[in-house]
């Protein structure tokens, strides 16, 4: 039988040694365990599935979220493998992400910024979510982008239209796939010289928060590079939802376009609102009077009905584009839901796989690996033709659709057709672009 | 001045709007002494009347065309209303283009049934409670109603189209001898008004000129005589909230078509409805449409362009700026009386 010698003195020392060890910061003692945050240990990854669950955008955001089982499913084998075929990177193989199961969880943005830093955050600390992606609007993607820096993970952006997202509020763990302001003007603006001249008077409704100035600002630069004039640009509050007392003076100056730089519930009403008080009917200058939406969703267009017919707007994607990839997607999506998917369910599936890729071709999935897996990278396949994930700026550079309300609709998913595939050579800008200027990527961050 | 008569015509039908909420809130606060944070909502479900009705006329079977694919590249199958089925295809669609006018027979009696249930089921045992719990289990049960008209119709608009003999604008600036194509003002717009102003016109009729009206204004004034008479004042209460929920019904069903409903609809307009109480005077009907047509066309005075680059923001506080000044030089608004709210 042994003899235990307990002295206070020994015990005293043992205890010192034990709480300096525990009172050395995390930092350090992580280090040693993972490399990065959230490094998955056993046989699964967990990728967090951030979207608009309530709220205005719950719609666009359950679309969204049907994009990202769908994409679950077919990287771990299930399903018709959707766009895995069609990709030209062949690194994924139905077997996971680096042979790991993919599982996934998924939060509630609300499209608020403060509700979608909390989701994100609970879904990296509680949940280990390794990537973070999703949202439809611009305000909550450069918050959730922020927060994804700061922890240290990669965030593969949802619907985000803004210039701020990869211009002054860009950073090295975020990537969008998703075009800007700046493409859509450069899309649309000639094509609209092309349809109604030169020689045009433009008159702007914005609304009154980040995305509507860098939407107005892309546009208006855009179309008086082609030699139209702005008469007017008028911001309208973002809760605003008769915009009545904002066309009627539209009336009564002498422009003959009516821009309007909305989204969402905005647009429906603003869009609505223009046709009830006849401009559509109007001759102004001797000219036909038009409209134009700069960001079209089916969603939105859904919701304005009639209204859109005849009207020039610019999108993602649209599920009628005849390539492989396209038709692939649209092939397993519909299949399974019953309906061709919307723009914003495409990019949150593309981004889906551009990350699995991006990890299996860095063999980690150290989110600096990944950074380096995605600055650069080209691929096709995906939808959108030939694409560039530059490095400069983390966007994707690729052709924009120019479209137009259908005349005569099919069914209530049929309500654009494609005017102009815009090729990416004509919306692609530098990186120090003016509409793009401050910010800068800095570091990417590991997290640990 | 073109602009200015814009203004005027563009708050009106605003204006309506908020009147006919503001009338029914009164309504419910001058008898049965509640605010009814919940009254958004029945406008809001007044509008969802007519998507239902819609829906209801275009009901429809698939009938396959196999000239034409879907996205799938399968035969498509395209929708045709039993209505047209049943009725032949012009009288079908004439039916299914007046969905909005015809959804008021399917909003009144609806709207009757949500008024007693929620006064039967909920308010009532909340007549002798503070304002700020009759408030808080308002505000509640708005939430409620609009998740779970969000569940059910989904979180975007619907477009709930006029019927086509009121699509286009009437040429104000023509008929005054001014430039032609400078005023003009939505057809169903002044249908709206026109209805606004038959609605507000029954409501006080009817308090007016009938004997339960005059025993419901009686008992406004002073419930516990009335009630000493062996008047059964509680049950005509009942009624008026009922009363007041068509209104506010009948209220979203016409204004559908001005702007597609969406579930949350109610609570755009509950707050500025309000604030058209609070500056009409609690308990004042008159003083309700007097100060729904007032805000509305201020509101829209403040969007002007040249005004708002005069001064900044004007558009988003003017109503709110317009209840401050009003409440510090006349504390029970513009018509109200003395006693009510003040105990």
């Amino acid at each position: 039988m042994s003899k235990m010698d307990l002295t206070r003195r020994g015990v005293m020392k043992t205890g010192a040694v034990a709480g300096a060890g525990l009172a050395v910061p995390t930092i350090f003692t992580a280090g040693s365990a993972s490399a990065f945050v959230n490094e998955p240990t056993g046989g699964s990854v967990t990728l967090g599935f951030n979207v608009p669950q309530s709220g205005p955008y719950a719609d666009e955001g359950a679309d969204e979220l049907r994009a990202y089982e769908l994409a679950v499913e077919h990287l771990n084998g299930g399903g018709d493998g959707g766009m895995m075929s069609t990709f030209s990177s062949k690194t994924l193989d139905g077997t996971g992400i680096m042979g790991k199961k993919v599982e996934y969880v998924t939060g509630d943005t609300q499209t608020k910024s403060d509700a979608a830093r909390a989701s994100a955050k609970s879904m990296i600390e509680k949940d280990g979510a390794i990537m973070i992606t999703g949202g439809s609007s611009s305000g909550v993607a450069v918050a959730v982008q922020a927060l994804c820096q700061e922890a240290g993970v990669i965030f593969m952006a949802g619907l985000t239209h803004s210039n701020d997202t990869t211009g002054k509020d860009k950073k090295a763990n975020g990537f969008r796939h998703f075009f800007n302001s700046y493409m859509s003007g450069a899309a649309l603006a000639p094509v609209l010289a092309n349809a109604y001249g030169t020689d045009r008077k433009a008159y702007h409704l914005t609304a009154d928060y980040n995305w509507g100035y860098t939407t107005e600002e892309a546009i208006t630069s855009a179309t008086e590079a082609m030699g139209w004039e702005t008469v007017e640009t008028v911001k309208t509050p973002l809760a605003a939802t008769d915009f009545s007392a904002y066309i009627t003076p539209v009336l009564q100056s002498d422009a003959d376009v009516l821009v309007l730089n909305h989204y969402g519930g905005n647009m429906v009403n603003s869009l609505t609102n223009a046709v009830q008080f006849g401009l559509r009917e109007r001759i102004v200058n001797g000219k036909q009077f038009e409209i134009v939406v700069p960001l079209y969703s089916r969603l939105m267009a859904r919701g304005a009905g009639e209204n859109v017919k005849g009207i020039y707007g610019s999108t993602n994607w649209h599920w009628s584009l005849p390539d492989e990839g396209s038709k692939a997607f649209v092939k397993s999506f519909g299949t399974k839901y019953g309906f061709p998917p919307s723009q914003a369910a495409h990019t949150c599936y593309v981004q889906t796989m551009l990350y699995a890729d991006a990890v299996q071709r860095a063999g980690s999935f150290n989110p600096c690996a990944v950074v380096e897996a995605l600055e650069g990278f080209e691929f096709d396949g995906l939808g959108n033709g030939p694409t560039l994930y530059r490095a400069g700026d983390h966007q994707c550079f690729k052709d924009v659709l120019v479209v137009r309300g259908k005349e005569n609709p099919t069914s209530e998913f049929d309500l654009l057709e494609i005017v102009e595939i815009t090729p990416a050579g004509q919306v692609t800008y530098p990186v120090d672009h003016p509409q793009f200027a401050g910010g800068a990527l800095g570091n990417c961050n590991p997290g640990a | 001045m073109d602009a200015l008569l814009l203004q005027v015509l563009n708050g009106i039908d605003k204006g309506s709007a908020y009147a006919l909420i503001a009338l029914g809130l009164t309504l419910i606060f001058g008898t049965l002494g509640v605010v009814n944070f919940a009254h958004g909502a029945l406008f809001m479900i007044g509008a969802f009347c007519a998507v239902t009705m819609q829906r209801i006329l275009t009901l429809s079977y698939e009938v396959v065309d196999p000239t034409r694919t879907d996205f799938l590249g399968q035969p498509l199958k395209v929708a045709v209303p039993y209505v047209e089925k049943f009725l032949g295809e012009s009288a079908g669609a004439a039916i299914i283009d007046w969905a909005v006018p015809i959804s008021i027979l399917l909003a009144v009696p609806f709207m009757i049934f949500i008024g007693f249930a929620m006064e039967r089921g909920l308010i009532k045992h909340f007549y002798k409670r503070p304002h700020a719990d009759q408030i808080l289990v308002t505000f509640g049960l708005a939430i409620v109603l609009q998740e779970v008209v969000k569940y059910f119709y989904g979180a975007n608009p619907i477009p709930t189209p006029a019927p086509d003999a009121f699509a286009g604008s009437f040429d104000f600036g023509a008929m005054l001898g001014m430039e032609a194509g400078n005023i003009i003002y939505p057809y169903w717009r002044m249908v709206y008004f026109f209805f606004a102003l038959a609605i507000i016109g029954a409501v006080f009729g009817f308090l007016q000129f009938t004997t339960f009206g005059m025993v419901v204004r009686a008992g406004m004034a002073d419930r516990e005589t009335v009630g000493l008479l062996g008047i059964d004042i509680d049950r005509r209460f009942t009624i008026m909230f009922a009363i007041a929920a068509v209104v506010a019904g009948v209220a979203g069903v016409m204004y559908a078509p001005i702007n597609s409903p969406n579930y949350h609809m109610g609570m755009d307009f509950l707050v500025l409805s309000f604030v058209v109480v609070v500056v009409g005077g609690m308990g004042s009907l008159p003083g309700a449409v007097a100060a729904g047509f007032l805000l509305g066309i201020l509101e829209s005075f403040a969007s002007m362009a040249a005004v708002v680059e005069f001064l900044p923001g004007i558009n988003q506080i003017i109503i709110y700026l317009v209840a401050i000044i009003i409440l510090l030089t006349r504390p029970r608004g513009l018509m109200g009386r003395k006693g009510v709210m003040e105990d």
